[in-house]
């Protein structure tokens, strides 16, 4: 059986556009999720990531490419039962106030996850839900409340637990942490390090926020409209980006450190992704493009140190440099930053 | 003179339980020229001061104190005047731009009905005005984006349209309340620089509401920590969150990632949750989270008082210097 939770090959998801015409969210990404690891899903909105995390679970039909969770395909969701086999995959959403019943007590949400997923007996379920509370550190009373009553980091704790009830070994978080206070943020993202290490539990982190990811994740992929462009350890890949988005990325970070120091713009936009440009798809945004970026579309190359980045500013098998250090060798600069 | 100085600022909200006080004893003093940042976990009454000053919260509102611009106390003037004021000297812009902007309206009409109505110039001038606004928040082909509407446009492009929306009638005091929060760091990082160079260029006074203590070190010069309704620290950038003196302070600092600092450094939390304005502790309102909280800190509320040159509202002091 493979070491891997879950594995996405050259996944291409497209969805009708109104008004006719088809829109490629997803153009061909691979990811690959070791066994109790975090790997960080990283890119701008309209880069295809929580796309790519749909597909991930079986929630869209990818138009090709495969994914495979414990070594077994993942098929798309029907009207029919999920395989019970796939029931151990769980998706987290980023706004749990729309994930959860305004009406039904958290207690008994819990309770009918449990139920449906015919784990636990009847007459264990009301412990199995207060276990549940606290891996997510609800007390609890917290069953006899509704979720309008909790904040929405703990909502998002709620959300959590209802994933765990399904004893997963991957959970897929789209955004947990997005538009959570300060406090409520650092909590939450202790506790995914936390219930991962505990359960030995893989996640898939997907967010905007390369800057908390790097706290979280052991591993990072950047996507940019609908491809991966830059993979690695996220130690490694925050101290040297070698793909030029990603150190766009981080240069966009503002520090809360009183130093007044202005973080980067990146200019320009993600293009449309039903008209990617031809060639690297981030060549109009990129300060060290130069003719055969116009033309050639990168692969993913395989880099030292288990790195992978898609530009050929990198050749393949060379060791880690910086994007602006590769592109005077190449003395090739269309226009310097 | 300060451009705009609020003092004992308290407001209370009207809702079934009664008065609710959001904002209690609050002050902040914007000079010209200055970005002012308020910071704040949500519901912390930052946005409240806001819409208190500009006249824009329910009718049965309570807001009590002063709040002088230019000399005149905003909190007492007329209605009328006020709105006059609100919109010509002190401009908005909100988290999401959709709501400020009309969305049947092309850009063109609503930049020019603004620029007429508060410059009381001509259709030509205003036109004129209208494509030299969105020139300087650099909005590529102003002449076309003039004729287009906001849903063609992307959040980062749509929140500039928003600020040259803001500065149409020449405002002296821009309030932007968490102008980059729904966008991406990189697009957020354009909207920075671009308030920057707004406050340089056209020395325009800038409230910067946000609750991201990075957003507010990039650009603020002087910050307010706002908790449970009140100003708990204020002081320079550099004092404030270099050299915090409030425990609040050092606690939000510490649950951020700092791209500076190691990844393996843990992000430290803070404990529970910000109170609702209805169930605020006794005493300081940080102590149940405090962990340098004393007994005392549950028996009064610590004035905001001025100690080695910095403003905190904390008597214990943990971090003061020997």
């Amino acid at each position: 059986m493979s070491s891997n939770a879950l594995e996405l090959e050259d996944v291409v998801v497209e969805y009708d556009r109104r008004g006719g015409g088809r829109l490629r969210a997803v153009a061909g990404a691979s990811l690959t999720v070791p066994r109790g690891r975090i790997i960080g899903l990283v890119g701008e909105s309209g880069c295809g990531k929580s796309s790519l995390g749909r597909a991930a679970v079986g929630l869209v039909k990818p138009l090709a490419g495969s994914v495979r969770f414990e070594g077994r395909p993942v098929t798309p969701l029907t009207r029919r039962a999920r395989p019970a086999e796939l029931i151990r995959l769980q998706l987290v959403f980023q706004n749990p106030y729309s994930s959860l019943n305004p009406r039904r007590k958290v207690g008994a949400q819990l309770a009918d996850a449990l139920t449906a997923l015919e784990l636990v007996p009847r007459r264990g379920r009301d412990a199995r839900v207060r276990e549940l509370l606290d891996q997510v550190g609800l007390s609890a009373g917290a069953a006899e409340r509704f979720p309008h009553e909790f904040s929405g980091g703990q909502r998002q704790r709620i959300a959590i637990a209802r994933a765990l009830a399904a004893e997963p070994s991957v959970i897929v978080l789209d955004e947990p942490l997005a538009s959570l206070d300060a406090s409520a943020q650092a909590q939450l993202a202790n506790l995914l390090v936390g219930l991962s290490r505990e359960l030995g539990l893989s996640l898939v982190l997907i967010s905007h926020d390369l800057a908390v990811v790097r706290h979280v994740a052991d591993a990072v992929s950047v996507m940019y409209l609908g491809v991966m462009v830059e993979t690695g350890a996220t130690a490694s890949l925050w101290e040297l980006p070698l793909h030029p988005y990603s150190e766009a990325l981080i240069a966009a970070v503002p520090r809360p450190d009183g130093s007044g120091f202005l973080p980067e713009a990146l200019p320009g936009e993600v293009p449309d992704p039903a008209r990617p440009p031809a060639g690297c798809r981030f060549h109009p945004r990129c300060p060290y493009s130069f003719d055969r970026c116009r033309v050639d579309e990168p692969p993913l190359i395989p880099l030292a140190d288990g790195r992978t980045a898609a530009c050929w500013l990198q050749p393949s098998g060379a060791a880690p440099a910086p994007p602006a250090e590769r592109a005077a060798q190449l003395g090739s600069v269309s226009h310097v930053k | 003179m300060s451009l705009l100085e609020v003092e004992g600022l308290r407001v209370r909200l009207p809702t079934l339980d009664g008065l609710v006080t959001v904002v209690d004893d609050a002050e902040l003093g914007v000079e010209q020229g200055e970005v002012f940042g308020v910071a704040g976990e949500s519901g912390s009454g930052k946005t409240m001061s806001m819409l208190a000053l500009l006249g824009l919260l329910p009718d049965r509102a309570v807001v009590e104190g002063s709040a002088r611009f230019e000399g005149r106390d905003l909190l007492r003037l007329p209605r009328r005047e006020l709105r006059a004021l609100a919109g010509r000297e002190v401009a908005m812009v909100f988290q999401d731009p959709t709501t400020s902007l009309h969305p049947m309206l092309s850009i063109g009409r609503q930049l020019t009905e603004h620029v007429r109505r508060h410059l009381r110039v001509g259709r030509r001038a205003a036109a004129a005005r209208a494509t030299a606004l969105l020139d300087d928040v650099r909005i590529p082909d102003p002449e076309s984006a003039l004729r287009a509407f906001p849903h063609q446009f992307s959040g980062g492009m749509r929140q500039r349209i928003a600020i040259a929306v803001a500065l149409a009638a020449r405002p002296k005091l821009l309030i932007a309340d968490e102008p980059t929060t729904a966008l991406d760091v990189t697009v957020q990082a354009g909207i920075l620089r671009l308030l920057d160079r707004l406050r340089l260029e056209h020395e325009l006074s800038v409230i910067l509401i946000t609750h991201d203590l990075g957003v507010m070190s990039s650009i603020a010069d002087r910050i307010s920590i706002f908790y449970a309704g009140r100003v708990v620290e204020s002081g320079t950038r550099a004092d404030v969150l270099q050299r915090p003196r409030h425990p609040y302070t050092r606690a939000l600092l510490d649950a951020l990632p700092h791209p500076e600092g190691s990844p393996d450094q843990a992000l430290v939390a803070i404990e529970g949750a910000p109170p609702s304005p209805t169930s605020i502790p006794p005493g300081c309102a940080f102590h149940p989270r405090c962990r340098y909280a004393l007994e005392t800190c549950a028996e009064s509320v610590p004035p905001l008082v001025d100690r080695d040159g910095r403003r905190f509202a904390c008597p214990v002091d943990p971090f003061a210097r020997a």
